[in-house]
């Protein structure tokens, strides 16, 4: 096991190495006078001079392209991603204020998510072919074909529109009052947490109302996901020599599934995690911008409206670098969990 | 299994069996565009003609059957010729992507070692980045356009299939046909072509069906962002952007502009929908596990 989590942090420098120099690529692709964008901190750096050939010539944009990428890279370890036209502030700093409404909903998401996809997936395997089977797979592949952004649309329109139940963005305006009052500490940015922490209940409850809607709309795409995962390893499980045994030596039906069989069927779904992680985080952009949270995703969305290269760039390297940590995390947890992911 | 014997699975499953006609039905629909929904400007197909200048969307009538959206776009002309952009871009996309990664997969599992590695970490590095994400900065690089949409799907969805092409070599790599090929001194071309890529395309052909409805998603969820196709361009993503402003309806009739987001929004998830009922039977009938 100490060689699989060392290779894989051998690996780690490797792949950022390979994500920046994608990132860089990318940023070449633009013509000069763009990437000038990239390297400017603040607007104010641009006053005075009216010669932006002399810009060129100061940040070197025309010398030699490793040249350029020592210069950027440094820059960027340094945490400065040039200055994001759409936020009007540094890029660091933007992303920085936005970044913990993303953690909330991520974190908020997955639960429902991954136990909805298991319930679904282990009902649906144990009622093999029968009619409650189907419903769920029908489910399923609705919910995999429904676009997020149409079906985020719909909830808008229903439970907003209609019913009044959800409305978008992440607090009521009261609530938003409370949060921004001196009486009121901001720990974490996270408004359910820190209501908590201030016991201000009535500040939880608007917040995880709000929180409902882009819950449901990112659940249903990977329901469907996990669910079909869960379903098939649970089949190939429940036909395995040992669920015969725990069925013949009398055992309760509940207890041969639900002890025996589903802690073995749900090891494989756990190694599709860090593909779940990855597409949950782009699903955050739709989410974000429909429902109107401010946080990365729809940082992205809008810096990418608006021509903002930094805030792009900015906030596509942001989001791979946090990502190849938390599958490293992820993948290291399953190597001390289990021992037959350690082998492959 | 035989790829008759599947042919004839999906077409006596239903679910695959609805999917198949679904599929047809838009295919007729995209043949037929210039008759069903004729063009004012035939060099300029897939602009989508406006009914009038005003922003407020109409609702259905007899000269605009599925009504306007924002702007006075005709609904119904951008879902007849944006059926034509979806299949452009899934066939494109998903064709181009493929082939990339048959080469990338059947090289890295042919050649090995320091290939081998090598492409499997640059694999990981275009796998890093989530896929809208990458695809967001890469179209706002290039510019708007489906040209560019089109470029960036394909940039950043190679990886899936070079995997899959990997292991599936890999197992037939040191059977006996390939060794003996080698032993008669045929060139790795010829071995590649011949004996293994025809060997073990079938997956990959399987795994492209069910990427379609998934690129004609992402596609479209960029021009939703705003990203994608230009303003008045036929494309599904783009209708339902337009429906954006107006989801709320008005004071009294929430409900007031629902054609603008669910004409379309019902076109884009059949599309999808069909594809992985599809795909969904490919899967069922070819699982090991299942049968």
């Amino acid at each position: 096991m100490i060689s699989y989590i060392i290779r894989r942090l051998f690996i780690l420098p490797v792949i950022l190495f390979g994500v920046s120099l994608l990132i860089f690529s990318m940023i070449m692709m633009l013509g000069p006078y763009q990437r000038l964008s990239t390297y400017i901190t603040d607007p104010a750096q641009l006053k005075g001079v009216d010669d932006v050939e002399q810009l060129i010539a100061k940040y070197g944009l025309d010398d030699p392209w490793y040249e350029q990428y020592g210069r950027w890279i440094s820059g960027v370890a340094q945490g400065d991603f040039g200055w994001s036209e759409s936020a009007g502030a540094p890029v660091t700093t933007a992303i920085a204020n936005r970044f913990p409404a993303t953690i909330e909903l991520a974190l908020l998401s997955l639960i429902p998510v991954i136990f909805g996809g298991i319930i679904l997936g282990v009902i649906s395997a144990v009622h093999h072919n029968k009619l409650i089977d189907h419903i769920i797979r029908i489910f399923a592949v609705i919910g995999w074909s429904f676009p997020s952004f149409v079906f985020g649309l719909l909830v808008l329109m229903i439970f907003y529109g209609v019913l009044g139940w959800l409305p978008p963005g992440r607090l009521s305006n009261w609530a938003t009052e409370i949060v921004r009052s001196a009486e009121f500490a901001n720990y974490t940015g996270m408004y359910i947490l820190d209501g908590l922490l201030n016991f201000n209940f009535a500040v939880v409850l608007d917040a995880i109302r709000h929180m409902i809607a882009p819950v449901i709309t990112i659940s249903i795409l990977w329901w469907a996901f996990i669910l079909r995962i869960t379903r098939s390893n649970m089949l190939e499980t429940l036909k395995k020599d040992y669920i015969r045994t725990a069925r013949a030596k009398g055992l309760a039906d509940n207890i041969v599934v639900y002890k025996h069989a589903v802690r073995n069927a749900l090891i494989p779904v756990v190694t599709v995690a860090g593909q779940m992680i990855l597409g949950l985080a782009g699903g955050l952009v739709i989410v974000e911008s429909i429902f109107n949270i401010r946080g990365l995703g729809q940082f992205m969305a809008t810096s990418a409206q608006q021509l903002d290269y930094p805030g792009v760039l900015g906030g596509a390297l942001y989001f791979g670098l946090l990502l190849i940590l938390i599958n490293l995390f992820v993948d290291v947890s399953y190597a001390v969990i289990d021992p037959r992911i350690r082998l492959e | 299994m035989e790829w008759q014997e599947v042919l004839k699975r999906l077409l006596q499953n239903k679910i695959s069996l609805l999917g198949i006609l679904i599929i047809l039905f838009f295919i007729v629909v995209a043949v037929l565009a210039p008759w069903i929904a004729p063009p004012q400007d035939p060099d300029e197909p897939y602009l989508i003609p406006r009914g009038g200048w005003s922003i407020e969307p109409q609702p259905p009538s007899e000269e605009h059957i599925f009504g306007t959206t924002e702007g006075q776009y005709d609904i119904f002309y951008g879902i007849v010729w944006g059926t034509r952009t979806a299949f452009r871009i899934g066939l494109v996309v998903v064709g181009i992507s493929s082939t990339l990664g048959i080469i990338i997969g059947t090289v890295a599992a042919y050649y090995g070692g320091l290939i081998d590695e090598i492409i499997m970490r640059i694999t990981d590095v275009f796998m890093s980045i989530p896929f809208i994400i990458a695809t967001i900065v890469l179209v706002t690089i290039l510019g708007q356009g489906i040209t560019n949409v089109m470029i960036a799907l394909i940039t950043f969805s190679w990886m899936s299939t070079a995997r899959l092409m990997r292991s599936q070599v890999l197992s037939v790599k040191e059977d006996e046909f390939v060794q003996a090929a080698l032993a008669l001194g045929a060139n790795d071309f010829r071995i590649i072509f011949r004996h293994i890529i025809l060997n073990t395309i079938f997956p990959v052909v399987i795994q492209a069906s069910m990427r379609m409805g998934s690129m004609v998603i992402t596609a479209s969820t960029l021009s939703f962002l705003g990203v994608g196709a230009p303003e008045g361009y036929a494309d599904w993503g783009q209708m339902i952007s337009f429906a954006r402003n107006w989801i709320l309806g008005v004071e009294g009739d929430p409900l007031h502009y629902w054609y603008t987001l669910v004409i379309p929004g019902i076109a884009i998830t059949l599309f999808c929908l069909s594809w992985n009922l599809i795909g969904d039977a490919f899967r069922d009938i070819l699982d090991p596990k299942l049968n």
